[in-house]
């Protein structure tokens, strides 16, 4: 109850606003007059550097990085796909194969995998891997451990009635898995697939451990010779904005796509 | 219709179906006639679902024969997605594809297992939607449907496979008071045409009026079967008179007396 000389709720929570506004222009006031304004420009945002970056950076770096991602993410989506069925299967091997795979890749750290496939496997095999399949298979049967569980979860929740519904028309098992429970599966995990697809992005910088001819680099690759070449962070900035003109939209597209589904319910 | 042996549509015999301790099924002897339409009555809980999905295998009897229009579907060797084309099949929770419009729920099964092409399917379809009256709806997503126009697709798309029966479980305890008639009359105007029909309901008046022989059902075993004037209209056993007079008068029930009321 509000007594005489007390404030209100509404006052009170005004004069909080007030005091969270306040801080704020205190603490950027403070770093505008404490930077080094001359230096972080020329470390940061050297238009000069960053327009030399241009049109490599897009023609070459950013195509191979979408390249990388999406050969990387096909591959994935594909054996993700087998291995869910394998998980769900009624043969207990092949749970176990699938299992103990999605444990062991998830377990791992990606780069490990490159390092395998970039060095190990071409020095122990004596076979040289195409640049394009090394990338593919290190992304893939890593994102394929994480995929196939998200694959799994969305095939679990699909109602038990679609495939009861599919059988009593007399399809079979598989032909009622195809036509009927996969497809509302992809739906229900799209979201968390193209979560994945982010983060395959991101990972496709680790192809930069395997040493890229200058038709195959990607944009951290990019960003780094160019970082040495013109000692300054610009390059690293310009890479980073352009990994975000690909992960921003698609973050936006996860949350259109999550909205559809809230409405869909 | 293909002449069979005996006449009969479905027949059951000595049939026992557990779920781990839990015995639903107790040793279930009847059989449907061609042409006829049976209902099947029962408090919550009796086997009745259990009794309908054994009938087309959706769930695996523990012991017992079933026969469906001359083939065993209990037979280990049964080839049971080629029987089960013969048996439509209509759920409480309608069970529609949601990610296929009206039109593609009647024509997905029609193409991918009677392997028709798509004109025909659709044709078929057409002519289905037409008769539950929702020809206007092909293009409709389920979502965008009653839940009595639902239920009809459904009917729709279990007849759009020349069934030569349909085993229905509760098709309108789903929905609103004022959707039921719709899908009754659908089922209705079904039967009169000569379908075989196995029927569990709650709907008394429809048993009464559409159904040739009602069965009662009561912790796994029939309790009693006849004509709907036998057993809806002077029930002889005491448990389908309580059960009865629950159904037509659920405000009547004391507390306890009952565990579940329908
Ligand atoms: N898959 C299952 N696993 C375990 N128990 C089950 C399963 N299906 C049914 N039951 C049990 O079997 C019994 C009979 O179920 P059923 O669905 O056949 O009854 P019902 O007569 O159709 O009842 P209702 O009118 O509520 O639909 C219930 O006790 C139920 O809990
Ligand atoms: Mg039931």
């Amino acid at each position: 109850m509000p007594l005489s000389g007390q404030l209100s709720r509404r006052q009170r929570a005004r004069i909080f606003r007030g005091a969270q506004y306040g801080v704020l222009v205190v603490a950027v006031a403070v770093f505008a007059l404490v930077a080094d304004w001359h230096q972080l420009r020329t470390a940061f945002f050297d238009v000069e550097i960053a327009k030399a970056m241009f049109p490599d950076i897009i023609t070459t770096a950013l195509v191979n990085t979408v390249l990388y991602t999406l050969l990387g993410f096909g591959f994935g989506l594909a054996l993700g796909l087998v291995l869910a069925l394998m998980r769900l299967s009624s043969v207990p091997p092949y749970r176990w194969i699938a299992i103990t795979y999605i444990e062991f890749f998830r377990g791992i750290p990606a780069l490990l995998v490159f390092i395998a496939l970039g060095f190990g496997v071409p020095l122990a095999f004596e076979v040289a891997l195409d640049m394009n399949i090394t990338v593919m298979l290190s992304l893939g049967l890593v994102g394929a451990a994480y995929m196939a569980e998200t694959i799994r979860a969305g095939i679990q929740a699909v109602p038990k009635g679609q495939m009861e519904a599919a059988r009593s028309l007399g399809m079979s098992h598989g032909r009622a898995m195809v036509s009927i429970v996969i497809p509302q599966a992809f739906r229900i995990v799209l979201p968390p697939l193209t979560n994945e697809l982010i983060l395959l992005t991101k990972d496709s910088s680790l192809v930069y451990l395997l040493g890229l001819s200058l038709t195959q680099v990607e944009l951290a690759n990019f960003g780094r010779d160019a970082l040495n070449e013109h000692k300054s962070l610009t390059p690293i900035l310009v890479a980073g904005l352009l990994y975000l003109v690909i992960t921003v939209p698609l973050g936006q597209l996860v949350r259109r796509l999550e909205a559809r589904t809230a409405k869909a319910r | 219709m293909k002449p069979e042996q005996d006449g009969k549509a479905i027949d059951v015999q000595g049939l026992h179906k557990s779920f781990g301790a839990l015995e639903v099924l107790r040793g279930i002897d009847f059989s449907v006639a061609r042409g006829e339409v049976v209902c099947v009555i029962g408090p919550s809980g009796s086997g009745k679902s259990t009794l309908l999905r054994c009938v087309n295998l959706l769930e695996e009897p523990s012991a017992g024969r079933v026969t469906v229009a001359g083939t065993e579907v209990t037979d280990p060797d049964v080839d049971i997605d080629r029987v089960r084309r013969r048996i439509g099949m209509v759920f409480q929770a309608f069970n529609l594809f949601p990610h296929l419009t009206a039109l593609e729920n009647l024509t997905i099964a029609q193409r991918r297992v009677l392997g028709r092409g798509r004109a025909e399917a659709e044709r078929t379809a057409r002519a289905h939607l037409e008769r539950v009256g929702l020809g206007d709806k092909a293009a409709a997503y389920p979502a965008q449907l009653s839940g009595g126009q639902q239920q009809r697709v459904a009917i729709a798309r279990a007849l759009s496979m020349d069934p030569e029966l349909m085993l229905f479980d509760e098709p309108t305890s789903a929905l609103d008071p004022e959707l039921v008639g719709d899908v009754l009359a659908v089922m209705r105007s079904l039967a009169r045409d000569g379908m075989t029909m196995l029927v569990v309901t709650h709907e008394m008046s429809f048993a009464r009026e559409v159904a040739d022989r009602v069965v009662f059902m009561d912790g796994g075993v029939i309790v009693e079967e006849g004509t709907p004037e036998q057993v809806v209209g002077a029930p002889r056993h005491e448990r389908t008179r309580a059960f009865l007079a629950r159904v037509l008068d659920p405000a009547a029930a004391e507390v306890g007396e009952a565990d579940e009321v329908p």
